[in-house]
């Protein structure tokens, strides 16, 4: 009830300050009054993780925020925790949350009661792109000819490693199933980090890393990537082997292999909270998309930077939720 | 002689003033953060992240990594003053390290184990500066089965270890794997024993358990023997430290062991908590009067601080070289090398070699440095003992509340801690041990997701663990270890035999000195 109360306050006072200063003054009537938690419902050291401290750093080091940012790891239950956290802080704008595609796979797979809708939509900060890898020292060049060694192989004779179960890396792998007509062993590991490691030590057969867990072993020559399951090809020219750049790697629909997956990196806030505050954010988002901290962090990840608010990004969110729910349910993922 | 070389650029850019001060700053809010429970160094680094983006990658990663040793020594303060581990790593040492300090030998206790420390860092550090690209390559052959294989060794090095009825040893265990499965599924992605209650989703913490069963089980006991410590007669004297050294290269060969240990769990990347226990383990197996173990005994400190802190210091290496974390600082470290710009992996050492070996050239120095801080404060720490019991035990009781809440902000687990509290002190009081069901809580998951992984790679076929050369050698320790008690009981039954009455007379003297102060509350209750 307090906080109701707070966001009256807040709404009357933007009121008040529209009144006086115009229009103009609206966009920046609400700010945080309490430090803002930014929760990532994953562990230390992920990709959500990462962002989100990479966001927390540049906001603290440019000023962008009267108030401190703090990042907060509820990872429970495939960051379920996290998410159920945000859905029972009632209106509170002083709460922020990061998502990965477990926004949609986690209360799908374990049924706890949550659902997207649950929170206020912010910004898509970016999508995180999914590249199909092999070790260099294994016979296939292109997605063409591994897909092709996998419908020849029996069933399950081929291991794809990724991280967590029913989650992102499981659903390109029962997708690439699909494709291939033949069954594949997934074998899940607890981060992308690892996964890459377990390919480089030729305990799996491929993976579906991202760009950033792998590129470092991309140079160093241990690992190959066949394709990008984009619809495009990634924009990065820049050369990061001797003949190769992220550009230079196929989509998986030109290799034959017609599959399609990107991962939401999105902001999310409590449930009914004013609009002048998802506004205060997406303008404090807006900024940091423009320091160069960011753009590192977009180049080195080689991430599709789609910036979305509003309808668009709610539509979007909606459209790929029903993705989602489809995909798990041809698996058998869904928990009921 | 390369590496000699790229090591003095190393020393050169880390003794520079400005980084030599952040390695201080580093060393001493490490100890703090290693000191209270729950803050864990992983957390303690993410807090401190932010402030770093500003610094050099170099600057930045210097003041994290002393930040991290500093933890690692911090973690046996607590553990061996009140029976509190601070870190997951410090169990072990507070199997001899808290008899130690109630016989009023805490000074010394808290010198082995910092020395201790410092030896498996120094020893993790030289392997690191030297073999970092064989090393990285070993890394690479273990793979979930080998993996699993480790994890095995670690529990059958543990098992028979109690001089309790192997039943209750067992029992014990087993509800630690119980705990441990809480949560959620990581090979089928489903909830399970969590009973509807979205709370328990994220599993019941290590730390929280133990939190709860050594700290508040430990005041409960106390109160209940009149309210005041064992160790308030603790010694406290500089000299203390120089009389511990002196004794300390005696048991030589349990330090290297241990280091090896230690080192080897931390680049495989088993971690710093498996490697201390098993190294206690062993120590106790190999010691020639290692029944004494568990009632203050140096050597029972000095094996599990090396391995903990070698093998903090050698999962290093998996992060530098392969990008994969060997323990959780390491994978806040990892997210903070992407933030400066670095991509963690083979191609750093080629790429960013100012910054690698500034970071080892600081191992070397934040050690050194860390060494002498704690030194220093050892009759300090020793002397918060004389502070009276009614004081200090609600101090540690707060502590204890907000380092259970820190683990996940979470105030479930502050209810969990004192749960665990009434547990562990019946525990004690019906002469069940603490030492496995603590293994199986800390082990049970990873063991479980390896041997599943393991499971789906071989279509549930076992002979995985004996496919090659090295996993195969793993697991056939593991196996006579396992039955190693049986064997022992084999001899000792054809040597009764023999000797059946000079045997009676050992056993008479032999245990009762020994298990009464450290295991039972019984005995101490009287």
């Amino acid at each position: 009830m307090r906080r109701i109360v707070e966001g009256f306050v807040a709404l009357s006072g933007a009121a008040m300050l529209a009144a006086s200063f115009g229009g103009d003054a609206v966009a920046q009537a609400w700010e945080p009054t309490r430090p803002v938690q930014f929760i990532v419902p994953a562990g230390t050291g992920g990709g959500a993780d990462l962002m989100a401290r990479v966001i927390q750093g540049t906001i603290a080091k440019n000023n962008l925020m009267k108030q401190p940012m703090q990042v907060v790891n509820k990872a429970g239950g495939s960051g379920g925790e996290g998410f159920l956290d945000v859905k029972d802080s009632k209106a509170d704008p002083h709460k922020l949350i990061i998502t990965l595609s477990s926004l949609f796979t986690t209360p799908l797979a374990t049924g706890i009661p949550f659902n997207w809708k649950d929170m206020t939509p912010v910004a898509m900060l970016a999508l995180d792109e999914f590249v199909l890898w092999v070790n260099a020292d294994s016979p296939y060049k292109t997605a063409g000819e591994y897909l092709a060694a996998i419908k020849a192989g029996g069933p399950n004779k081929f291991k794809m490693g990724g991280t967590g179960a029913k989650q992102e890396d499981q659903i390109i792998t029962v997708a690439v199933e699909k494709a291939a007509g033949q069954k594949l062993t997934y074998v899940p590991f607890a981060g992308g980090g690892q996964v890459a490691t377990e390919l480089v030590g030729k305990h799996v057969d491929s993976t579906v890393n991202n760009p950033n867990e792998a590129v470092s072993h991309w140079k160093a020559g241990t690992l190959r990537p066949l394709c990008v399951f984009d619809s495009k090809r990634l924009p990065i020219t820049e050369k990061v082997t001797a003949t190769m750049a992220w550009s230079d790697i196929p989509t998986c629909k030109e290799s034959g292999l017609d599959v399609e997956y990107v991962m939401l990196r999105g902001v999310f806030t409590s449930p009914g909270v004013p609009q002048a505050a998802v506004d205060y954010y997406v303008g404090v988002m807006r900024k940091v998309r423009e320091t160069p901290e960011w753009l590192d962090l977009m180049k080195s990840g080689a991430f599709n930077t789609t910036f979305m608010i509003g309808d668009e990004y709610r539509n979007w969110v909606s459209r790929e939720e029903a993705v989602h729910f489809n995909l798990m349910k041809e698996a058998g993922f869904l928990a009921n | 002689m390369d590496e000699i070389s790229s090591l003095i650029g190393g020393f050169a850019t880390v003794l520079q003033p400005y980084n030599l001060v952040l390695m201080v700053v580093g060393i001493v809010l490490g100890v703090i953060i290693g000191v209270l429970p729950g803050l864990g160094g992983a957390n303690g680094v993410a807090i401190l992240l932010p402030l770093t983006f500003s610094m050099s990658p170099t600057s930045a990663i210097i003041m994290l990594s002393c930040i991290y040793w500093g933890a690692l020594f911090g973690g046996a303060i607590t553990s061996i003053l009140f029976n509190i581990p601070g870190e997951p790593w410090s169990v072990a040492t507070t199997f001899d390290g808290y008899p130690m300090a109630q016989k009023g030998q805490a000074a010394e206790a808290l010198t082995a184990a910092f020395t201790s420390s410092f030896v498996g860092a120094l020893f993790a550090v030289v392997l690191i500066t030297f073999l970092a690209p064989l090393v990285a390559q070993f890394a690479l052959r273990f793979g979930p089965p080998e993996l699993f294989s480790v994890m095995f060794l670690a529990f059958c090095s543990f098992v028979g270890l109690g001089r309790g009825s192997p039943f209750k040893t067992v029992a014990s265990m087993m509800i630690g794997f119980w705990l441990a499965a809480i949560g959620l599924d990581s090979i089928t992605g489903r909830l399970r024993l969590t009973f509807g209650s979205y709370e328990l989703m994220r599993g019941v913490d290590f730390l929280v358990v133990v939190i709860g069963l050594f700290g508040i089980g430990e005041i409960l006991l106390t109160i209940e023997e009149g309210l005041t410590f064992k160790g308030k007669n603790a010694r406290i004297n500089p000299r203390i430290v120089l009389e511990t050294w002196k004794e300390l290269p005696k048991y030589w060969a349990t330090s290297l062991r241990s280091a090896i240990i230690g080192c080897w769990l931390g680049i495989t990347p088993a971690g710093a908590t498996p490697a201390s226990f098993m190294s206690y383990g062993i120590a106790k197996r190999m010691s020639k009067d290692g029944d004494a173990f568990g009632t203050g005994r140096i050597e029972g400190v000095v094996a599990p601080e090396t391995a903990a802190h070698a093998a903090g210091t050698s999962a290093l290496l998996p992060m530098l070289t392969l990008g994969i974390p060997g323990s959780p600082t390491a994978a806040v470290l990892l997210g903070g090398l992407l933030i400066w710009g670095l991509q963690p992996g083979p191609m750093l050492f080629v790429e960013q070699k100012e910054f690698v070996w500034g970071l080892i050239a600081s191992m070397y120095l934040g050690n050194i440095v860390g060494l002498i801080v704690v030194l220093a404060a050892v009759p300090w720490f020793a002397a918060i003992l004389r502070i009276p019991f009614s004081i200090i035990a609600s101090v540690i009781l707060v502590l204890c509340a907000i380092g259970a809440y820190t683990v996940h902000n979470a105030i479930l687990d502050v209810w969990f801690v004192l749960l665990f509290g009434v547990v562990g002190y019946i525990f004690k009081k019906l002469d069940y041990p603490l030492a496995p069901m603590v293994l199986a809580i800390v082990l049970g998951d990873r063991a479980e997701s390896s041997f599943r992984q393991a499971m789906l790679m071989s279509q549930g076929d076992l002979s995985i663990f004996w496919a090659n050369g090295l996993v195969a050698s793993i697991s056939g320790l593991a196996v006579v270890l396992l039955f190693w008690p049986l064997l022992s009981r084999l001899r000792l039954w054809l040597t009764e035999k023999r000797f059946f009455v000079r045997r009676r007379v050992q056993e008479d003297v032999a245990p009762t000195d020994g298990r009464t102060e450290a295991g039972s509350g019984k005995s101490r209750a009287k």
